[in-house]
């Protein structure tokens, strides 16, 4: 499974004060205990508190690739913001992200090319994030030709379909699993499928145990990846046995061993 | 007129390449040395990705006369099984051999017993009568193979052999003397994938580098199984293509002992009239054996009849 690690994030308190202050020792911190955890990509978010969001970027970006070489999601809905942080990063990247809405995927398709980057797509629009099941599949399907017709390589394209907190409407969390086996049918070879887990959780207790309930879910469903706690060891285990179960992976009995490696 | 779409398959995998001997200048002995493996698609599916280096053929000798092969295959060793670095010779200058594979039963308990120091000369004459490199397979009784392999290793050192097998219950002190000797090792598993992965990480949990390893699944021969070891490779390819590193390790197999002891191939005339002349029913369950796991994915076969060898090996440049 692709995981994107969340705990680089100016919306957390010691991340927030960090950039504040310049304290690189906490970013490498995060950076390398993410990345031992088994983080595919490093989220870099600046958050909102920022004085100048485009050099808290570049420096975030700048700090984490000093203590490690794991790829990075420049994550801000500022297209400045990003801009900021690819002009800077070295490492393998990804773009956090782009509306579903053509104008929007006309600007960040060729910036993601350029870079060399994946891209998350978020189904959403200027009408804002869909509430049902159609909606989502929709825009989810005006990404995959907006790929297709810009000649982009559909493995680098994830399509997140927005999931909301459980705990604000009830139907959500069934409408997600039937979006994520739709989306998987738009194309062949299929865009990969991500949400932000933690969002699911937002606001309620027991956050560890819905989280990874969640994810096993939502990966029988066909889910490949999410941008999450990687430090929560317990979601990473469900998220490994969950791809063993549907054979992505060949059991060993070191299997979550084996998928660390 | 439509284009006609790129159906290529991407893997985010490949598989590592391994080399097998080594020459003056690396430290060993060896005229030639061989690598395998290296490829990022499926067998013969050049246009998907590179397809690596072509499989090899490695002819068994073994260190006692083999007591149960039936006459189309002893008459072409009868002047050498007792020798056997002439045996060895005769497979590298006559029958094309790409390696020796020497396999030790006489020092099983049951068929010789042979002390190290008999096994060392015989491991030493062989490295003299021949310049490719050599493969060193133990008599898979545990015992007899921890007490022997390390001693036959060390004699051996510099020449980047490749000895096996390290099993799932026995694999510390074959893994220990090939990481001191600078040797490959080969992980066998009986026909099971989930340990033949299992062998592989307990090998590199003790520190062996897996661009020395090669992955052995118990052979079985047309009739015998060979769908099963079929399944096996290919899931296990598949794997490696798409990004398990533990399964990135290149295969052997063992196709002539495994085809040999058939009944198919040891059926003489007046016992089977129905089967088809006895003098090239052998030839043709080994030779069959092996193209179809070539497919599968194999990089180094294991064989015997020298006919059988000469059409696989046509087989293969058919195909590449």
């Amino acid at each position: 499974m692709i995981t994107i690690a969340e705990r680089i994030n100016g919306m957390f308190l010691d991340v927030k004060r960090a950039i504040k202050e310049k304290n690189a020792s906490v970013i490498h911190e995060l950076a390398k205990r993410q990345t031992e955890a088994g983080a595919t990509y490093l989220d870099i978010n600046v958050g909102t508190a920022a004085a100048d969001q485009h050099d808290a970027m570049r420096w975030l970006v700048e700090t984490t690739q000093e203590a490690v070489k794991t790829p990075l999601a420049i994550d801000s809905q500022k297209l400045d913001v990003v801009k900021a942080g690819l002009e800077v990063a070295k490492n393998k990247v990804m773009i956090n992200s782009s509306q579903g809405e053509p104008e929007a995927l006309d600007i960040y398709i060729p910036l993601a090319q350029e870079h060399n980057a994946a891209l998350i797509c978020l189904t959403m629009n200027k009408d804002g994030v869909p509430q049902d099941v159609d909606t989502r599949v929709e825009i989810a399907a005006t990404i995959v030709s907006k790929v297709l017709e810009h000649g982009m390589d559909m493995d680098k394209v994830f399509i997140d379909p927005i999931i909301l907190p459980v705990n604000v409407d009830k139907k959500q969390p069934g409408y997600m699993l039937e979006v994520f086996s739709q989306i998987k049918l738009l194309s062949d070879p299929q865009p990969h499928i991500t949400v932000g887990l933690s969002n699911f959780s937002q606001g309620t207790k027991e956050k560890s145990l819905l989280n990874r309930t969640m994810l096993i879910m939502a990966v029988a469903a066909g889910l490949d990846t999410a941008l999450l706690d990687v430090l929560d060891q317990d979601l990473m285990d469900a998220g490994i046995c969950a791809e063993m179960i549907l054979n992505k992976q060949i059991y060993s009995d070191s299997f979550l061993k084996a998928a660390r490696s | 007129m439509m284009q006609i779409p790129n159906v290529a398959e991407k893997w985010t995998g490949a598989v590592k390449e391994v080399t097998i001997g080594a020459t003056k200048e690396e430290g060993g002995t060896r005229g030639k040395t061989v690598t395998i493996g290296g490829t990022n698609s499926l067998p013969f599916m050049d246009f998907d990705g590179k397809p690596g280096h072509k499989p090899v053929i490695a002819l068994d000798v073994y260190d006692t006369p083999p007591e149960d092969w039936p006459e189309p295959l002893l008459k072409h060793y009868e002047d050498v099984v007792n020798n056997p670095a002439n045996w060895a010779k005769k497979c590298a200058d006559e029958y094309g051999a790409d390696l020796i594979c020497l396999k030790l039963d006489g020092i099983h308990p049951d068929k010789g017993n042979k002390s190290a120091g008999e096994t060392i000369n015989t491991v030493k004459s062989i490295l003299e009568a021949v310049d490719i490199p050599l493969i060193i397979w133990g008599c898979e009784n545990d015992e007899r193979d921890n007490e022997i392999l390390p001693k036959v290793s060390e004699a051996a050192k510099g020449e980047r052999c490749l000895i096996g097998g390290a099993t799932q219950g026995n694999y510390k002190t074959i893994t220990a003397v090939c990481l001191a000797d600078g040797h490959n090792l080969i992980t066998q598993a009986p026909v099971d994938i989930n340990i033949g992965k299992q062998i592989n990480i307990l090998v590199t949990d003790l520190g062996f580098p897996n661009d020395r390893i090669v992955m052995f699944q118990t052979t079985g021969a047309l009739g015998y199984g060979i769908e099963y070891c079929y399944s096996i490779h290919e899931r296990g390819r598949i794997a490696a293509l798409s990004g398990d590193r533990q399964m990135s390790t290149p295969v052997i197999c063992d196709v002539g002992h495994e085809s040999w002891r058939a009944k198919e191939s040891k059926a003489s005339d007046s016992e089977a009239p129905q089967w088809g002349s006895f003098a090239n029913r052998g030839i043709m369950w080994e030779a069959i054996t092996a193209v179809t796991l070539i497919q599968s994915g194999v990089d180094i076969i294991r064989m015997n009849h020298p006919e059988a060898v000469s059409i696989v090996k046509k087989h293969i440049e058919k195909l590449t």
